[in-house]
């Protein structure tokens, strides 16, 4: 159980990051609002909770790791990275896919430290994260991996495959989050092409799962502490959440994928979030 | 409108709204036209289709390799599938299945690659494609369309419907002026010259006509005549042709939105082989794209805008 005072400063974080998403996607520009949105509270806690890393040494050998398979919500951890002090968030709020800013359309870890793979290319990040959990176990550190899957980019065959072999390997440092945000680009992934029983078979395929609330601090919270105490296989958190979860108007609303903002929605969304 | 479009308005010529309004066209033709989809309908305009034919549309979520080879079981049952997705997923993502499954036993498939070049600027070197053209131009049997603006799309995606084997279609993401001169007529293989001149010759593909034709009357304000010339397949391509309309000329320039190595640039240095016709090339340089907050500001970071096809040309006539 988090204590009342650490919930409220996760809550308080994941405003602050849903802030930053909207102010970095600014209006009338293209910008991966929802799928950002419905990762905020897991990546608070993970970013402000969870994860052994250190602003000040990106590189620590003994940091755990973030991955986002879905690397087109790159501004969600953009924002955590400028919440904690990678880089200065007032030189570079305004600076989303600029021609030469280190904030690209889609983690560039050779432009930002913080970043620890390149992705947008979906289906590939979980192989990298299970490559990059297999080799610090080789070293003997105990640094956890934790990479953030898209409920849509699960139709990628790559994944399964690299599910397959995070059990085969027994990576218990790894734990897959699956946004299970129900929507695609194009639509209700329930619509347009259907995944069927998530966890029957993430558990056919060897893993631990849990399934929580993703806007829960606390239920995300006790499900990555939880994920410490499982030996000899990898975990999988499914995550409930909305799509745009916080900005009221986006909730849900499959055009908020990549979609524009008016300069009223942009105003509303940050008064509503400044609540 | 779809989230997709990057806030673009989309123009009747655009390449992406005249491939899918093709489409539907052909599919009422003929009914063995069918379409699959890996999630981006609403950006590749397939969804025209599925709105029409919803049949014969198959949206086979976000899985691009499964989607390429799924087509080529659709040919084998006698099909002429179209599969659509972004150029850098539907070239680089489903290589292996578009060599394996598909090429070397000459299937009739068309894979459409969406969003080429730089042309998803937003999203950077991830979502841009640089490579496709060389790539694709490397598998054998394969046909590479690269069509200049919306009205050439129409009589691309015709022409491939209409030919037995497996083609790659190359489109713009944005809004495309229409230059394409209909009365030349369409012909797989054939440059079309897009504007004659005497002094230099200019070989483009996919979008660089639209540079080189605003570069040429600039350079006609110099005195300098520049010849246009359109490349509407990269593969098949007649030498003879390519020759034939660099004869005279004080020198050649090629420009293309894709990579130096293995398009439209090497190809024409290789074809004027022993000419001594000097060749000066415009091309992404080996490197990959980034974001932008338009195609024409990356366009112009990367040197493949105008005013640079304006300085080769320059360089062209002055070279000895
Ligand atoms: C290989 C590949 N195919 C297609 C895309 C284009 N694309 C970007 S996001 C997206 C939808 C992702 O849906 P989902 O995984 O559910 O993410 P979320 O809804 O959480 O944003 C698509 C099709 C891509 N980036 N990579």
């Amino acid at each position: 159980m988090l204590e009342a005072v650490e919930k409220q400063r996760l809550e308080e974080m994941a405003k602050e990051i849903r802030k930053d998403i909207v102010t970095m996607i600014g209006v009338g520009k293209a910008g991966h609002l929802g799928g950002s949105c419905s990762l905020a509270d897991i990546v608070s806690v993970l970013y402000f909770y969870k994860m052994n890393h250190d602003p000040s040494d990106p590189k620590k050998k003994e940091r755990d790791r973030f991955l986002l398979s879905k690397g087109h919500a790159a501004i969600v951890q953009y924002a955590a990275l400028m919440e904690s002090g990678y880089f200065d968030k007032e030189e570079s709020i305004h600076t989303l896919k600029k021609l030469g800013s280190h904030l690209q359309g889609h983690p560039d870890m050779r432009k930002l430290a913080g970043i620890e793979a390149n992705t947008g290319s979906l289906g590939q990040g979980v192989s990298l994260a299970a490559g990059l959990a297999a080799g610090l176990k080789l070293d003997g550190l105990e640094s956890k991996v934790y990479v953030a899957v898209g409920d849509g980019e699960l139709a990628e065959g790559q994944i399964w495959e690299a599910f397959m072999a995070a059990s085969n390997f027994e990576l218990d440092n790894l734990r897959v989050i699956i946004d299970r945000n129900g929507l695609q680009a194009t639509g209700k992934t329930a619509d347009r092409f259907r995944i069927g029983d998530l966890e029957g078979k993430m558990k056919a395929f060897g893993f631990e799962v849990t399934v929580v609330d993703g806007h829960d601090v606390e239920a995300v919270a006790q499900a990555l502490d939880q994920a410490d105490t499982v030996k000899k296989k990898p975990v999988c958190i499914i995550a409930d959440t909305v799509k745009g979860k916080g900005i009221p108007f986006a909730e849900g609303i499959a055009s908020f994928h990549n979609g524009t903002l008016t300069q009223e929605q942009y105003d509303e969304a940050l008064r509503v979030l400044a609540g | 409108m779809s989230s997709r479009n990057g806030g673009l308005k989309l123009g009747t010529h655009n390449q992406r709204v005249e491939y899918g309004k093709k489409l539907v066209e052909l599919g009422g033709k003929n009914a063995d036209i069918v379409v699959l989809e890996a999630d981006l309908g609403k950006s590749t305009m397939s969804s025209l289709f599925e709105e029409a034919f919803p049949d014969r549309y198959f949206e086979m979520g976000i899985a691009e390799q499964n989607m390429t080879s799924f087509a080529g079981g659709l040919a084998l049952a006698g099909k002429i599938p179209f599969t659509n997705t972004f150029a850098v997923f539907a070239s680089g993502r489903a290589y292996d299945q578009i060599r394996q499954s598909i090429a070397t036993a000459k299937l009739n498939v068309k894979v459409v690659g969406s969003s080429s070049g730089m042309s998803d600027f937003g999203d950077g070197a991830t979502h841009q494609s640089i490579d496709d053209v060389a790539i694709m131009s490397a598998v054998p049997n394969m046909t590479v369309f690269t069509p200049c603006d919306g009205i050439e799309t129409g009589l691309a995606v015709e022409a491939a419907a209409a030919l037995d084997g497996p083609c790659y279609i190359r489109l713009c993401r944005n809004d495309l002026e229409d230059i394409y001169p209909v009365q030349a007529g369409y012909r797989i293989g054939e440059p079309v010259a897009l504007r004659e001149g005497v002094d230099v010759a200019v070989y483009t593909h996919g979008i660089m006509a639209h540079a080189a034709l605003a570069a040429a009357q600039m350079a006609q304000e110099e005195g300098i005549s520049a010849a246009v010339i359109h490349i509407p397949t990269i593969k098949p391509l007649r030498e003879d042709l390519v020759r034939k309309l660099a004869e005279g000329k004080k020198g050649v320039v090629v420009c293309e939105e894709a990579s130096i190595q293995g398009g439209l640039n090497m190809l024409v240095s290789y074809i004027l082989r022993g000419t001594g016709i000097p060749v000066e090339s415009m091309a992404v340089m080996d490197v990959f794209g980034q974001s932008g907050s338009s195609h024409q500001e990356l366009l112009a970071y990367y040197e493949l805008d105008a005013e640079s096809v304006l300085k080769k040309i320059r360089k062209a006539v002055v070279l000895p």
